[in-house]
């Protein structure tokens, strides 16, 4: 009888990343909901276990450590061996990952593997009448969809940000801890190889809590030493329209929007940025929205808290040099 | 190189899709290529301009798919294949995925296989990954540099604080980011010659796939709600000269939404 989550930890090496806590907080709704335990499986090379330490602060029912040199490298042919194994021993009735790009990347192979269904990407997941429905903003986020998975287990990637982080105590530790012997019969026609770290002194687009970003207003590549202040100022992270990272003028780890990165913050600030839709698909659900347009009539206004119609480059200094006033009181 | 790429017809990108009785309204709708399938196109053809080779679009969808598909064409592909048939109606992705599986074995060897990261209509990001599964081979997903070195490439692809490097053994299914490349114009030469081609259809049983494992039979989801997403309140234009307007912004973001 299929009982409890499965929690498949998003780690980098040893590290279990942010989101990780946010799935855990997930899995605990859902787990109480449907009943069984929280059990978090940490898959990954040796050494892999000293990331039970920090996520079994969470108090979750069982940490389960799948070490195997041939997971130490991710390859999505392994890890779906490794997630079908574990699903298969454990009878979850829901396997929970983050939506990050590894979890995005394995999840629909585990689901094409075990015959299962699958929601990408869930902002919410309820359990209605002992089924599990998932809420997903589909169409770019013009709609939302509404979804009963109906096979058990099923396996579902929630999106960062969607949850808050599961509540950690230092000192506690999960009500178990077990090992899983993983077997990889065949050695993976992909993997990876090598990671070039990206070093930033800002935090990640994803997870960051205030972000600042412009558009093709700002004019040029130099102007966006603005934006960088400001967003230095207040710890944000940068953001940019599709307009701006087609022009050359930031990476595209910066794009905002459909076809970018979808953001949540508790501010977005917006620079010269219009607000087609295809931006405000990325970043419409932050908290508090605030816009800087000379033009009153543009669309970002429509679903901004605080807007300023004037020039960006008179705005933006007078804005950065307010904040550190405040910011020095 | 054979190169396979999938193609997926969705609601143009750039136009707000409305929501009524649980459905999209399609009444006026334009229908193009996802926009991640069109790097993948792009790449295709840049790889068939460097080794040689052939780039086959597959399309799965209703008649009305085949208009898609040839826009895709002029950007330079060889041939375009549409999936099409009543009995596909309704299938879920890992169905889909089935289907694509068995048209991709019926149009011979293939060396690589492009999809888009995900479909901008339903946002699942299945079906590159299910094909990989269906036919037994690697798949590798956020694809954002091919380099193909005879029978292996070296990928690379958009993850979390960086990029990873894969090396991936071929045949292989890749999903394409949006930065993998610049799409290409289509050329008015090759807009003109791919109204005349003929766009083969092929249906179950082409495929060899029986209509019961296909369709709303083997769907193990429900759509219990389709709507719009909630309305932001309208907030308020901060008025006055730019340095007033910017005190009193400070100020309502300190104490009223208290978030600086």
């Amino acid at each position: 009888m299929a009982n409890g989550v499965l929690v498949i930890a998003d780690l980098r090496g040893s590290t279990p990343k942010r989101v990780t806590f946010e799935t855990i907080g997930a899995a605990r709704s859902v787990a109480q909901a449907l009943g069984g335990p929280v059990q978090v499986a940490l898959v990954g090379g040796p050494g892999v276990a000293a990331a039970a330490g920090p996520l079994g602060e969470t108090g979750v029912d069982e940490i389960i450590v799948a070490e195997s040199p041939d997971l130490a490298q991710y390859s999505a042919e392994s890890y779906t061996d490794a997630i079908q194994q574990l699903t298969d021993a454990n009878s979850p009735a829901v396997v929970l990952l983050s939506a990050t790009p590894h979890g995005r990347d394995v999840a629909p192979r585990v689901a094409a593997r075990l015959g299962i269904a699958y929601a990408a990407d869930v902002t919410r997941i309820d359990v209605l009448d002992g089924q599990v429905v998932v809420t997903r903003p589909v169409y770019s986020g013009n709609a939302i969809a509404s979804v009963a998975l109906d096979s058990q287990p099923s396996i579902v990637t929630v999106r960062p940000g969607a949850y808050p982080v599961a509540p950690r105590q230092a000192g506690t530790s999960a009500g178990k801890q077990t090992t899983f012997s993983v077997n990889i019969e065949y050695a993976p026609g992909a993997k990876v190889v090598e990671f070039q770290e990206v070093k930033s002194e800002r935090p990640d687009l994803s997870e960051a809590s205030v972000v600042v970003s412009g558009g093709r207003g700002m004019g040029s590549a130099e102007n966006f030493a603005m934006i960088e202040e400001l967003a230095d100022l207040l710890g944000a992270a940068v953001g940019a329209s599709r307009a701006v990272v087609d022009a050359g003028w930031r990476p595209w780890g910066e794009q905002v929007g459909q076809t970018g990165k979808t953001v949540n913050p508790n501010l977005y600030i917006a620079c010269g940025i219009s607000g087609a839709i295809q931006h405000l698909v990325g970043m419409r659900t932050s908290k508090y929205i605030v816009a800087i347009n000379k033009d009153p009539e543009a669309p970002i206004f429509k679903v901004a808290d605080y807007g300023i119609v004037g020039d960006v480059f008179t705005v933006l200094p007078l804005l950065t040099e307010e904040v550190k006033k405040v910011k020095s009181q | 190189m054979n190169i396979i790429v999938l193609v997926k017809s969705v609601p143009d990108p750039a136009v707000k899709v409305t929501v009524k009785n649980n459905q999209i309204v399609e009444d006026g709708l334009a229908w193009e290529p996802n926009p991640y399938d069109e790097n993948s196109t792009e790449e295709a053809i840049r790889l068939k301009e460097k080794f040689g080779g052939k780039v086959t679009l597959i399309t799965l969808g209703p008649k009305r798919a085949e208009e898609t598909l040839k826009k895709q064409l002029a950007l330079g592909a060889d041939e375009g294949i549409l999936v099409s048939d009543p009995a596909f109606d309704g299938s879920d992705e890992l169905a889909v995925a089935r289907i694509l599986a068995a048209a991709i074995e019926k149009q011979g060897p293939y060396d690589l296989i492009f999809a888009g990261l995900t479909g901008v209509d339903w946002n699942q990001g299945v079906v590159g990954p299910a094909v990989a599964e269906a036919l037994a081979i690697p798949h590798v997903a956020y694809v954002v540099g091919v380099e193909v070195n005879g029978q292996t490439a070296r990928v690379t692809t958009e993850v979390d604080g960086g990029r990873e490097i894969q090396e991936v053994d071929l045949p292989a299914v890749l999903t394409s980011m949006q930065n993998l490349n610049v799409p290409r114009y289509a050329s008015l030469k090759n807009i003109m010659a791919v109204k005349r081609k003929q766009i083969p259809v092929w249906g179950a049983a082409d495929l060899g796939i029986d209509p019961g494992q296909v369709g709303p039979n083997t769907v193990q989801t429900q759509l219990k709600s389709l709507v719009p997403p909630p309305e932001r309140a309208a907030g308020r234009i901060i008025p006055g000269a730019p340095d007033e307007a910017v005190k009193e912004l400070v100020r309502a973001l300190q104490e009223e939404a208290k978030v600086i």
